[in-house]
């Protein structure tokens, strides 16, 4: 079991909360925190199997956020001296009595027990940052080499992102939290060319972003020795490919594509703070607004959603968030229908959700940024004894299968949604008939969720996610998973992408 | 802090001792204010120092490099920092891109460096003018009915950059925008205008709040309309964010290898620059000194990739055409790439500006339109065929049908499917450049110039009942 780094708990984290709260206390805050966050990152990126580049980050710093008068205040910068703490927190108090004339909203914040001292430390293996550089080049150079000998192979790009996540937090309430936090992401995507016309057909490896240290690269929680032996044999397919017709079609879609339209049309729309318009001008608001809780019709009654910042080897997995909140599991859509929202205090406060309790979705991406309302791992849960991925497959008479994320966009309200993939078969009379380039599924949200007629057993299941979610202004950058069965999609859009460019 | 900028800089230099060294120092101030439902929503200042050590070491003919990027460096810790940095490239392997680094004869003309000054920074006093101004545009929106959201930031970096070689080059950047968006309480109205600024000082919140009061006017009547290509007005902000993605996608050694919009057809490894990619007289370009636009006269690169080199820190930068008269002119280059590709040496330069030779406002412009539609600006834009460059993404914030030269209601947004590069030669008509934010993508890009476009045949791909 790994446990907390000693490089960060040697900072003098309590003599800073302790200046920084005192001094708060002094100047009358309602309510006051500190953060200490240190953030490494490394990416290890090669071209055709030689290195591209080679780059870390150390991101830390020091952040107080205060309550003042019923106005938010918040102060951030890299010097971590109990002097310094303390003029975070003055300048935090400033930041408010200058923000006091737009202010016409008091703050308030949802109470929540205080958990006293507290230490958490994520599910891995194996600290990305303790194994050698020269070990990750030969390993993706390795791997590049092997799909650069097919003759389809034209190029092939490989990467590899490891971050380490340290935070320790106290607050005005006795809360006192030391985390850390690993996580990988690593692809392969290759490139193949029709040396003929110059048309090029690209196909990435499906291995997901995960809460995992190196082991993950080493076989632990994902097969790469087969995915990286098909890709080369999958990519040729894909090039000599007829071009889709457009129309309707149903869908079987694998768990490596749905989860980032899960992430889209149902994660994003079940933040209270986008439906209450925090994200009006930016990120955008919600269909699934405050008034349609508990009757809104989501999705088919075989749709259930939940949200958690609890599963091991979840990206949005914590002990406790960025506002003290012990983290939670719970749901956001029962039975196709909306039950719930992601929370953090000041929303959970203002609408009395959850038993007026956050569920612990706050969330700073630096120490430079305030905690805002940020994504928990949202899920879309198997059927218990559900059917495999080749049984989905038998229910379709004319279809297509699809694998990968790729392409996406969707509206400002979450409504209307278009997304490619990185490949797609055809389903002819319930067998897999080769494969269909050029397509992209488009979609409204509830059109789309009504028409899931089945989801897999729990034998399909995978958690995918992203290390790249962005909300707010300043722009934040948030990790989250979000695990799923394949599931059955009857009558969805199907465009033509070489069609719609006008071709 | 005790210790300078320059004097960590160095500091650095003086314990390397890689065969060559690069030391940025990036000091950042910021401050903003976001509000929402015409109130205060969060806020904040933050300061910032990031210390980058690029080190190279030869290997053979060539060399390899690392770089490692750090925050809060004190001044007793820069000496672990370089070490790191020369770890790092130790244990890399040879960097295709290798070239030696630049000295100060290849900076000789840079202007006005002034490596000693100190640096400029911002603080939360930079919106003592907007935020009261807020405040009356609130009181203004809530006496009409009507909701504010949007956010204000401002941020100052200078950027310190040393080199063993001898180079000594400083850059201040502030970097100002707002963003406004005006509502009905039931959100189904809405409407968008944003701003960027240097400083603040020439940003009147009131005024553009009372001309975002009046689209919403413009929206009382409300006319459906299904997906199809129709005549279409973009204003300057949804061509920014079109023409950038267009521009992040101009990596010469992408094409030379076959896999982008710009690859020469036939697999041949070429490129297309020398072909007609726009209609006559249109011109794409950056210039590190555009006015109101003004971006670092020399490269600063933490991390190579396929279009920036670490081995190019420091390299000048001028006036770049990327299409002029319609033709494609260049592509994004380092020293490597633009000798394997025969190109010139162009790298990325940090503002972007489109003239296709009109003079018209956007409302002449649509004062001349008999049939189509006005955008306001687009949003979730994404690629869906690298072949082509064709993009997704949505309308936003005000979609108005325009008959017989006038607004004369607002229609359902839409999803669009269109590429900016086959765009730039099916243009009928361009408006005046003028400096836009770019709705979109301004978290990473804001220096833009751009007309208005009428584009004949727009995609609207499908309806979207978003508001």
């Amino acid at each position: 079991m790994p446990s907390l780094d000693p490089t960060f708990t040697a900072l003098p984290l309590r003599e800073l909360a302790e200046a920084a709260l005192a001094k708060a206390r002094e100047l009358g805050v309602d309510h006051a925190d500190l953060r200490s966050e240190r953030i490494r990152e490394q990416s290890v990126r090669l071209r055709d199997a030689e290195l591209d580049g080679v780059n870390e980050s150390v991101d830390s710093g020091l952040a107080v956020r205060v309550v003042h008068r019923g106005t938010w205040g918040f102060a951030a910068g890299t010097v971590q001296t109990p002097e310094a703490a303390v003029r975070l927190v003055e300048q935090a108090v400033r930041v408010a009595e200058v923000s006091a004339p737009v202010n016409t909203e008091p703050v308030v914040l949802a109470p929540e027990p205080s958990h006293g001292e507290r230490e958490w430390v994520s599910a891995y293996e194996v600290d990305p940052f303790d194994v050698p550089d020269d070990e990750k080049i030969a390993l993706l150079g390795g791997w590049s080499k092997r799909l650069l000998e097919h003759e389809a192979v034209a190029h092939v790009d490989a990467y590899v992102h490891a971050v380490k996540e340290n935070k320790f937090y106290a607050d005005t309430n006795g809360t006192v939290t030391t985390q850390q936090r690993v996580r990988v992401h690593a692809a392969l995507e290759a490139v193949a060319i029709d040396e003929a016309t110059g048309a090029f057909e690209t196909m990435r490896t499906l291995a997901p972003p995960v809460g995992r240290g190196w082991e993950f690269l080493r076989g632990v929680g994902w097969d790469w020795e087969a995915e990286l032996a098909a890709l080369p044999g999958l990519l040729a397919e894909k090039l000599a490919a007829p071009s889709i017709e457009a129309g309707e079609y149903d869908l079987v879609v694998d768990p490596s594509n749905l989860w980032l339209t899960i992430h889209e049309s149902i994660g994003h729309a079940t933040e209270l703070d986008r439906a209450l318009g925090y994200e009006a001008a930016y990120a955008g608001t919600s269909f699934a607004t405050l008034d349609k809780l508990d009757t809104l019709k989501y999705g088919s009654p075989v749709m259930h959603v939940t949200g958690d910042r609890t599963v091991e080897h979840g990206l949005s997995t914590v002990g406790f968030d960025d506002e003290g909140v012990q983290t939670q599991q719970w749901d956001l859509v029962a039975g196709g229908i909306l039950t719930g929202y992601q929370l953090d205090r000041r929303i959970a406060q203002l609408k009395g959700l959850n038993g007026g309790r956050s569920n612990g979705c706050g969330f700073a991406d630096s120490p430079g940024h305030a905690p805002i309302q940020r994504m928990a791992n949202v899920s879309l849960q198997p059927a218990a004894e559900g059917p495999g991925t080749a049984e989905l497959i038998s229910r379709v008479k004319n279809g297509l299968y699809i694998q990968g994320d790729k392409s996406w966009s969707i509206d400002m309200q979450r409504y209307n949604f278009q997304f490619t993939g990185q490949r797609a078969y055809l389903i002819k009379d319930g067998r897999l008939a080769g494969q269909v380039k050029d397509f992209a599924y488009q979609a409204t949200t509830t059109d789309f969720w009504g028409a899931m007629e089945a989801v897999g057993g729990p034998q399909t299941y995978v958690l995918g996610g992203a290390f790249n979610c962005g909300k707010g202004q300043p722009g934040q950058v948030a990790p989250v998973s979000h695990g799923c069965p394949s599931a059955l999609f009857r009558g969805i859009r199907i465009l033509n992408t070489v069609q719609e460019a006008g071709k | 802090m005790s210790v300078t900028p320059q004097q960590l800089a160095e500091r650095a230099l003086a314990a390397a001792k890689a065969d060559g060294t690069v030391v940025m120092v990036d000091e950042s101030s910021t401050a903003n204010l976001r509000w929402a439902n015409n109130t205060l929503t969060t806020n904040g200042v933050a300061v910032n120092r990031r210390v980058t050590v690029v080190s190279t070491l030869k290997r053979g003919e060539g060399a390899s490099a690392a770089a490692i990027t750090k925050a809060g460096v004190t001044g007793d810790d820069i000496e672990d920092l370089v070490r790191e940095s020369e770890a790092a490239a130790r244990a890399a392997s040879p960097a295709p891109d290798a070239r030696p680094l630049l000295g100060p004869d290849d900076a000789a003309a840079l202007q006005g460096v002034r490596w000693e000054e100190a640096a400029v920074g911002t603080d939360i006093e930079v919106f003592a003018g907007l935020a009261p101004a807020l405040g009356e545009s609130f009181e203004a929106a809530r006496s009409a009915g009507q909701l504010l959201f949007g956010f204000a930031e401002h941020t100052a970096v200078t950027t310190y950059l040393a080199t063993s070689t001898g180079l000594r080059l400083r850059h201040d950047q502030p970097t100002g925008k707002l963003e406004l968006n005006a509502k009905t309480p039931d959100f189904v109205r809405s409407s968008w205008g944003g701003a960027q600024t240097r400083d603040f000082s020439d940003v009147d919140v009131v005024a553009l709040a009372a001309g975002l009061g009046q689209r919403l006017d413009w929206q009382k009547r409300r006319i459906d309309l299904p997906a199809g290509r129709y005549e279409t007005l973009l204003p300057p902000s949804a061509v920014a964010d079109l023409m950038i993605y267009l521009y992040w996608t101009a990596s010469a050694r992408d094409a030379a290898d076959g896999r982008t919009v710009f690859s020469a057809p036939g697999g041949s490894g070429g490129t297309k620059v020398g072909q007609r990619i726009g209609v006559p007289g249109l011109r794409l370009w950056s210039d590190p000194t555009a006015a109101g636009l003004e971006a670092a006269p020399f490269n600063a690169v933490k991390a190579s990739s396929s279009q920036s080199s670490v081995f190019d820190n420091g390299l000048r930068l001028a006036s770049t055409d990327w299409v002029r008269d319609g033709v494609l002119e260049r592509l994004l280059t380092t020293r490597h790439s633009a000798a394997e590709t025969g190109l010139p040496v162009t790298p990325p330069i940090d503002n972007l500006l489109l003239d296709a030779g009109g003079t018209a406002s956007l409302e002449t412009m649509t004062q001349s339109t008999a049939d189509g539609l006005l955008l306001t600006c687009l949003w979730y834009i994404r690629e869906v065929d690298p072949q082509t460059l064709l993009l997704t993404g949505l309308t936003r914030d005000g979609v108005y049908k325009v008959e017989g030269g006038e607004v004369v209601g607002v229609v359902n947004n839409f999803r669009f499917n269109e590429s900016p590069v086959d765009m730039l030669s099916r243009i009928a008509e361009a408006g005046r450049t003028e400096i836009t934010l770019p709705r979109e993508w301004n978290d990473y890009f804001t220096r833009t110039a751009m007309p208005a476009l009428r584009v004949a045949d727009f995609n609207m791909s499908s309806v979207s009942k978003a508001s």
